[in-house]
């Protein structure tokens, strides 16, 4: 089971709430996927208005809101937003999520750390997301990160984990869990991520924009389940040889 | 880094124009297939050579902006502020010499056409404004965005160019996104359109971006005003621009308007009529520069026209929209900027959408992700 603060999960597989056809779409694909950990924007939740289309959407006891920063471009700005988040949804988890530049949404490494620590001391549940940059993971970690959520590849490009040999550091080297976020186009990278050990991972835009959102979102759901079952099994090492059946050097036990 | 005057007067209109009678089949077909996609592959894909590829353009537009914004179409309106004008511009409503009654809002009045905006469910406002510096100078637009910014998550701005510490006073208040269409980047015919008032100065309208970039907007909208010229070339230009800004400015986004000249009482025909099938050409080829960038359609457009382009690569549209002062509630008959033509409300829309497999977004962004002590 994987525990994430003081929280267990039963799904490695989280999910997000943006770019869906409609609320139905997207009400009944979070629902099949099983996950337990719905990212929201902010900035898409009307945090005035008494009752949000969405969220009555997302009102599920299994679903646990994680609202994220998108939109900010500062550490500052993203304290504020990540408060503001926390007063309108209930709840200190926050997805920390800064990115000033608005093409290809790549986090910002410093503004994250200053952001993280400052929200670790103020008692939050800090989520990041980060490039697959191993040592900038450690120092979230030091600072108080519940979790780290490096990048496959960026935001919304379904190109899969391109940052994999990163990944397979940060995955040996952490202490907290490692969430795989962003650019899992297609079921198989969600399990190849979580063959090399992810804790979980995060999809939105391969299950929001799939023809059938719904179906993928069960796609996926099976995909991380045999992912994390395989890694669980201890794969056989792959190799380019074949394997002697009778060892070269058995003569010598002889 | 070097001043976009300087990259646009490397170029001469004609040259590009030539340029664009020259490309071939080959060429366009070479920017189809590229993964990566340069402002020469752009200059193909809006030349006639391109038009028989239309619909292989379409599919890999809609394919693209599915894949970058999702099944989702952002909903703003414009909330006219104010007809005062000291400028002459051949083709619009608003030019001082056309002798209509004028007309700004006093606050009571801007808050009026407020509540009747947030009746229909909008949460994007776009404020436009002619240019009289007395009238609707910095210090009107400071109040009206003070004014409005308790009732919206995102305004925007569609004024006359400011000063960078203009810009800089008028973002911690709450503005999010400027709009600032260069209407033709051809200098002569510019002069033409523009003869008298402060909008007659090309290149500070030119390097009002600029100045946005450095103050820190979060968005500049452009564009060109389709009929003062050769749509090709003007579209070439402000693809230009939009490159030149994206890699200075990089944190700001953009958005592309294309704008068709419509008509107003005695008003500018255009010079150059663009058809719909062009427009959609010039759409798609956006989309296929650029994923990333916002493509923005209004009423300008018919029924018809945008019932079917919603799907090709736009990501936000206006609906409903009143282009005069006080045209929500306060003077529903005062003079118009321009006639629209897609006179179908906000609800219309947005089941218009929902039957499309769009989800209607009013909401975007929120104050407090611009947070400013």
């Amino acid at each position: 089971m994987l525990t994430i603060a003081n929280k267990t999960f039963q799904s490695r597989l989280f999910t997000g709430t943006g770019k869906f056809p409609n609320y139905t779409s997207m009400q009944e694909a979070i629902n099949i996927s099983e996950s337990e950990l719905v990212t929201v924007a902010l900035r898409r939740v009307d945090i005035k208005g008494k009752s949000d289309d969405m969220l009555a959407h997302l009102s599920h006891p299994r679903i646990n809101l994680l609202p994220n920063t998108s939109g900010v471009r500062t550490a500052k700005e993203a304290v504020f937003a990540a408060k503001l988040a926390a007063e309108a949804l209930e709840t200190n988890w926050v997805k920390l999520e800064i990115h000033p530049d608005p093409k290809y949404l790549l986090p910002d490494p410093i503004e994250t750390l200053k952001a993280t620590e400052e929200l670790a001391k103020q008692g939050f549940i800090v989520l990041p997301y980060i490039h697959a940059d191993p040592v900038l993971c450690k120092r979230l970690e030091e600072c108080g990160a519940a979790a780290v959520m490096p990048l496959g590849s960026p935001i919304g490009s379904n190109n899969g984990l391109k940052t994999i040999d990163f990944l397979r550091i940060i995955i040996e080297q952490s202490n907290i869990p490692v969430v795989v976020d962003a650019g899992l186009g297609v079921p198989s990278h969600a399990a190849a991520a979580m063959e090399i050990g992810a804790d979980a991972v995060l999809v939105n835009t391969a299950i929001a924009v799939a023809q059938d959102p719904v179906r993928m979102a069960r796609a996926f759901r099976m995909a991380v389940q045999a992912g994390r079952e395989a890694y669980e099994c201890g794969p056989a090492a792959a190799s380019t040889q074949a394997h002697s059946s009778s060892p070269l050097t058995e003569f010598l036990s002889l | 880094m070097i001043a976009f005057k300087d990259i646009l007067d490397q170029y001469q209109p004609e040259e590009i124009l030539h340029k664009i009678k020259s490309i071939t089949s080959r060429d366009v077909e070479q920017a189809l297939a590229s993964p990566n996609r340069s402002i020469w592959d752009f200059l193909a894909l809006i030349s006639p050579a391109a038009a028989p590829y239309l619909e292989e353009m379409a599919v890999k537009s809609r394919s693209l902006s599915l894949q970058r914004f999702g099944n989702n179409m952002q909903l703003f309106a414009p909330l006219y502020l104010s007809n005062e004008c000291q400028n002459i511009c051949t083709y619009c409503g608003f030019s001082l010499d056309n002798k209509v009654r004028r007309k700004t809002l006093s606050d009571a009045e801007i808050l009026k056409e407020v509540e009747v905006l947030k009746s229909m469910g909008f949460d994007h406002v776009l404020l436009v404004t002619g240019e009289a510096n007395k009238t609707v100078g910095l210090a009107y637009l400071k109040n009206a965005i003070k004014l409005i910014k308790p009732h919206f998550a995102n305004v925007s701005m569609e004024v006359q160019p400011l000063d960078q510490e203009e810009y800089e006073a008028l973002i911690p208040e709450g503005l999010h996104s400027v709009l600032v269409y260069q209407e033709t980047y051809h200098r002569d015919t510019y002069k033409i359109h523009h003869p008298k008032g402060k909008k007659s100065n090309f290149d500070y309208r030119l390097e009002t971006p600029d100045r946005l970039g450095k103050a820190g907007i979060h968005k500049v909208g452009l564009g060109a005003l389709i009929g003062l010229e050769d749509w090709r070339v003007d579209s070439f230009f402000t693809a230009l621009h939009l490159q030149y800004l994206e890699k200075k400015y990089w944190k700001t986004k953009y958005a592309i308007s294309f704008p068709r000249l419509r008509p107003f009482s005695g008003g500018q025909e255009p010079k150059v009529v663009m058809t719909d099938r062009e427009l959609v050409q010039l759409i798609c080829a956006y989309r296929l520069l650029d994923p990333d960038v916002e493509l923005s359609l209004s009423t300008r457009e018919t029924e018809h026209f945008r019932n079917h382009v919603l799907k090709l690569g736009i990501t936000s549209m206006s609906a409903g929209s009143k282009t005069n002062p006080g045209g929500y509630a306060v003077e529903p008959q005062s003079l118009e900027q321009f006639e629209i033509s897609d006179e179908r409300s906000p609800e219309a829309i947005a089941s218009l959408l929902v039957k499309n497999g769009y989800q209607p977004v009013w909401k975007d962004w929120d104050q407090a992700l611009q947070y400013a002590e």
